[in-house]
């Protein structure tokens, strides 16, 4: 980030300094404070100033002059990093090379990025027992942007402002990027879109993907929605606009927010889901303005006997269809809230639609209704057992909603496989279909082991009897 | 449960000196702001703090009250405030708040915000915006790896998996970095580092940087190897249910931290209680890796014999009972406890996975992994949906299917899609969207039809930007090959073949016999090859960015060695206790040991509500 001298100063003093203010009353704290102050707001001035001396003090090399403890500590830094091999080789990490042949550019940098410390370096003597280890070895004068990197990702003060020219801020955010490291990108980009007009910094980041996936995130996080979505012009941001309904709590509003999403560019796929959502609120509001009247009224039986437990704003459609199928079951196809007319105007296919109203009657013990969504005439007017859904399936909704066993044991029966019924007639105590299965198999010894299930004295227990000594059974064991 | 083939396995390495270093750390910088304090804790660092720390600790220390941080106003009436956070923007700002809410009232403070595991730009930037810059002091706290066991190193980094995988988003890389250089300078030199991914090899870059910065002390190295992997390499194990014992326990209770909360139905009183689920627990110990099928008859074999071992004290003389006193019977009695623990949890979840039709789910599941039967699957998976059965279930079963089947057709693609958001609500066009994104969920591509979708956008639009936006984020969005991966490594096993769960033959036994994690696979491949080689088309089928890397200085590379046996596993982007039970498995019959280091300890629900939170 951005640290001027003056800055620099008061972030030890406010920071670093904090350990040797152990026995300090706290007068002298605030003194402390009024004094920060007060170097605060001398800053512009002593940045100037600073600069030109700075620079007379800077060598060739770039290193200050004058600061022993510097050089001891970067000889002993540098020779420490010559001398020793790299234990492990690099890989190739797929970052788009840099050059780093940065000749004039690095001469330059010794002037721009001069403004080293000799003062700081003294400073650092006192702090130094409490910095992390990595600051311990350099004050550096290096500024190159590779270099300003590095010291960012140790946590070291940098000065950013060094890097004016677009050139110098970009050749930054792509050593950042190379890197890896995305505090370090996301401070370049802080900084980025601080010094770069907005339609620079974009341009320059359509070709910097992971630069790009920084700032994207960086935006959110900060909720810069404006300036987010200003970036985001392509696909994801008309899904972005729309998101912004999560925060209207005013069912109204937010209908009004949906109505006016519709224009925009979605995929045709997302924007039929769009429309779909508006419809649906638009019924919602509806539906339940109705209702909560019906209800508060007092008249209307089914409202009394199981009152609503939640509003139907913002409920999703299957659930809405189920409010429906519960509520306003027989209603004519031309309400709002008729089961078919939610059915027709949403596509719901025949497995949805019977799913949901088996669950919704079934709920309310409606056996009759349930039995009639199974009922179809074939051609000759009988009528048999039909279902878009496993009976299997059936026989589970209907028990998770606690169906008699007689209602359960028609659907049992209806299970193909005779295994699985068997199964299901175990487990949910149809016994009549178990004893008569068996009885089909003319499995002596399986009906005898079902004795022991039934209870004792019961009609089942004598109907096991009665078949087991029943002659006219050719038993296969 | 012995199954070792190798019974010489190396001894771990002792993680406590980790716990003593952050704990000293902590205490250190709390002792920069001297006198009494009110110490406010990110909501998420207090279980991890638990395990480092206790109120005692905090009290010497000065701290006065304890708050957990609400983003509301303060209501301290201390003279000075400590906060112990996240680098999260959304906790600065409220703090920045509070600072300024303290300004205005004229109100006089200390604050001091400590960062953990580190402080990013990004917040003292809020802090320089928010005019409190130089107001309040800040500090890290590299509290970044936390023992949850003897085998298990967390850095309890959750958002590492949506910051890194769905955002693109670095800001951990480097974190993990400095983690692994961590271990690497206690407990180094590593001989050799092997890796998959790009998080991998950044990371690996990052961790190289710093060794080569800093100085490496000579000593005996007590780890020997280190297998860096990316957790988008395998998306697939994650997705599938658990049952191993450990793997079940966290699915249904949720372990936090190492630690679960057990309820009223498993303890069969009023209460609920808090257990610690390691290896100290000498029952969870042995049943943590079994296949569930076993831990039934596990846990009334060690009742018997507790039963036993309390029946000794009959016919015994007074002395006698004096010993069996002072020296079975505390041990005997936590064992009772424990025990009765673990078979009111194994009821629990029997109870639980019998209501929600368990087996008919697994064996969905165990299609998909096959590709057998996909239509019946298919329409299973609606069925679910239809129902509104668990919302987070009906979208691992939609992932699965499409990293299985390499994405959907888009006929089935549409109409899933369409069930889905009819059952749950069109809000979750957003979650589509990062499945998207991640590759967890997608349509087949014929062809490129990807870029002339993204050439009409980008027209739709006239913007340049739009193009390559759209690759931004279809960049990690990658094809799965999960089919020709599983013939190539063997994952699924023969159907026709018998397994016993009980000797099992292989990792496969953590998914009842019907899948090999890939993740461990590949460990397990790369190990035993010593390097990639042989590997070509499996790297290729996984998208490459595979390494291996040889150390030289000071590593010991002897066979004899024990350190070269022991196995540093770093998941990036969080691991599921089911692979740690296979690489234990793995450990046993190849006389390794595993370490397991994780961003954070992850399973399918994690996982996917990651993905409903992040909506961009």
């Amino acid at each position: 980030m951005m640290k001027s001298k003056a800055d620099e100063e008061d972030f030890w003093n406010s920071s670093k300094c904090k350990p040797f203010t152990f026995d300090d009353e706290d007068d002298e704290f605030s003194k402390l404070k009024e004094s920060k102050q007060t170097v605060k707001n001398i800053r512009p001035l002593v940045d100037e100033d600073e600069d030109e001396d700075d620079v007379e003090k800077i060598s060739w090399s770039g290193e200050p002059v004058g600061s022993i403890s510097w050089s001891v500590r970067e000889t002993a830094a540098s020779s420490q990093r010559t001398e020793r091999e790299p234990a492990f080789p690099k890989i190739n990490t797929d970052t788009p090379a840099i050059s780093r042949s940065l000749s004039g550019y690095s001469l330059s940098a010794l002037f721009k990025g001069g403004t080293a410390q000799s003062d700081s370096s003294v400073r650092l003597y006192a702090p130094e027992l409490r910095k992390p280890k990595s600051e311990y070895k350099d004050i550096v004068s290096d500024w190159s942007p590779e270099h300003t990197v590095q010291r960012m990702q140790q946590g070291k003060v940098v000065h950013l402002e060094k890097f004016r020219s677009l050139q110098d801020k970009l050749l930054l955010l792509d050593f950042a990027v190379s890197a890896h490291d995305g505090n370090v990108i996301t401070a370049v980009l802080i900084y980025l879109k601080r010094t770069l007009s907005k339609e620079v910094l974009f341009r320059e980041l359509e070709s910097r993907q992971t630069a790009l996936r920084h700032f994207i995130h960086y935006l959110t996080e900060t909720r810069d929605q404006r300036l987010l979505l200003e970036l985001l012009r392509s696909r994801t941001s008309p899904l972005l606009q729309y998101k912004e309904h999560l925060s209207i709590a005013d069912e109204n509003k937010r209908r009004d927010f949906l109505k006016s999403c519709l224009s925009l560019p979605f995929s045709p796929e997302d924007s039929a889901h769009v429309q779909d959502h508006y419809t649906l609120l638009e019924r919602q509001i509806i539906i339940e303005a109705t209702d909560r009247h019906a209800e508060r009224g007092g008249k209307v039986e089914i409202f009394q006997k199981f009152p609503r437990r939640a509003s139907i704003l913002n409920m999703p459609l299957i659930t809405t269809l189920y409010y429906c199928c519960f509520y306003h079951y027989h209603e004519s196809e031309g309400t709002y809230s008729s089961p078919l007319n939610i059915r027709q105007t949403f596509r719901i296919s025949d497995k949805q639609y019977f799913v949901t109203a088996l669950a919704a009657r079934a709920k309310l013990k409606a056996w009759s209704d349930v039995d009639a969504l199974f009922t179809s005439r074939n051609w000759l007017g009988f009528t048999r057992k039909k279902s878009p859904l496993s009976f299997q399936r059936v026989v589970d909704i209907l028990h998770r909603n606690s169906a008699p066993t007689q209602v359960l044991q028609e659907y049992v029966g209806l299970v193909d496989d005779s295994d699985l019924r068997i199964s299901l007639a175990q487990k949910h105590k149809c016994h009549d279909i178990v004893i008569n299965t068996y009885r089909d198999l003319k499995d002596r010894q399986l009906l005898l082991g079902y004795l022991s299930k039934v209870e004792r004295g019961s009609a089942e227990a004598g109907k096991i009897n009665q078949l087991l000594s029943n002659q006219q059974i050719r038993w296969r064991n | 449960m012995a199954h070792s083939a190798r019974r010489d396995s190396p001894e771990l390495p002792d993680f406590s000196m980790l716990k003593r270093l952050v704990k000293d750390q902590l205490i250190y910088l709390l002792e920069q702001l001297p006198g009494k304090k009110d110490l406010f804790i990110e909501a998420d660092l207090m279980s991890p703090l638990d395990r480092i720390a206790n109120v005692s600790i905090l009290k010497q220390h000065e701290v006065d009250k304890l708050y957990k941080v609400e983003y509301k106003p303060v209501m301290s009436t201390s003279e000075q405030l400590c906060f112990l956070i996240r680098p999260r923007i959304q906790t600065v700002k409220w703090i920045c708040d509070v600072v300024n809410a303290d300004k205005t009232a004229g109100k006089c403070r200390r604050y001091k915000l400590i960062f953990t595991p580190q402080k990013f730009y990004a917040c003292e930037a809020v802090l320089e915006e928010e005019g409190i810059f130089g107001d309040v002091s800040t500090d890290e706290w590299t509290f970044n790896l936390l023992p949850l066991d003897e085998d298990i190193l967390s850095l309890e980094l959750p958002e590492f998996f949506q910051d890194y995988f769905l955002a693109g988003d670095q800001r951990w890389v480097r974190t993990a970095g400095t983690a692994l250089h961590l271990l690497h300078s206690l407990y180094g030199p590593f001989s050799k580092v092997y890796g998959i991914g790009r998080c991998s090899k950044m990371v690996y870059e990052l961790w190289r940087e710093q060794v080569e910065e800093g100085e490496q002390k000579a000593h005996q190295a007590e780890i020997g190897k280190v297998f860096l992997i990316d957790r988008d390499v395998d998306f697939v194990t994650p997705l599938c249910s658990q049952v191993v014992y450990e793997g079940l326990v966290d699915d249904i209770f949720r372990i936090k931290c190492g630690c679960v909360e057990f309820g009223p139905d498993v303890t069969s009183s009023d209460k609920s209680v808090k257990v610690m689920l390691n290896s100290q627990d000498k029952v969870f110990n042995e049943i943590r890796n079994e296949h569930f099928s076993n831990v039934f008859g596990f846990l009334s074999q060690k009742a018997r014999n507790l039963q036993t071992a309390y029946d000794k004290r009959r016919g015994m003389d007074i002395k006698q009972i004096k010993a069996f006193v002072s020296e079975e019977l505390k041990g005997l009695k936590q064992e009772h406890r424990q025990l009765s623990l673990h078979i009111g949890a194994s009821e629990s979840i029997m109870k639980k996975k019998t209501k929600q039709d368990f087996q008919e789910l697994l064996k969905t599941e165990h299609s998909l992994l096959e590709g057998f039967e996909i239509r019946e699957c298919i329409s299973f998976i609606e069925e679910h949906m239809n129902r509104q059965v668990s919302m987070i279930e009906s979208l691992r079963l939609l992932c699965l299917l499409s990293i299985t089947e390499n994405g959907l057709l888009p006929k089935d693609y549409r109409s899933l899609k369409a069930q889905y958001l009819q059952s749950y609500g069109v809000d979750h066009l957003f979650t589509f969207v990062s499945l998207r994104q991640l590759g967890l969920l997608v349509e087949q591509q014929p062809g490129d039809t990807l870029t002339v979708m993204e050439s009409k956008v980008g027209k739709l639009v006239n913007d340049k930007t739009a193009g390559k936006l759209t690759d931004a984020f279809s960049s990690l969005a990658k094809k799965s090959n999960f089919r020709a991966l599983s013939r190539k490594l063997s994952l699924v096993p023969k159907s026709d073949e018998e397994y016993d769960l009980r000797v099992p033959r292989d990792m496969a036994y953590i998914f009842s016999g019907a899948y090999i994690p890939l993740s461990c696979k590949l460990i397990e491949q790369v190990l035993e090859r010593d390097s990639w080689t042989g590997l070509e088309e499996v790297t290729r089928l996984l998208n490459g960015h595979e390494f291996a890397a040889a150390g030289s200085s000071g590593a010991d590379l002897s066979e004899k060695n024990d350190a070269q046996r022991i196995i540093l596993v770093m998941f990036l982007g969080g691991c599921t206790f089911s692979e740690i039970s296979a690489l234990r498995f793995l450990g046993r019959e190849r006389g390794y040991r595993f370490i397991v280091v994780t961003t954070a300890i992850t399973n399918s629900s994690r996982l996917l509500e990651a993905l409903l939170d992040n909506h961009v």
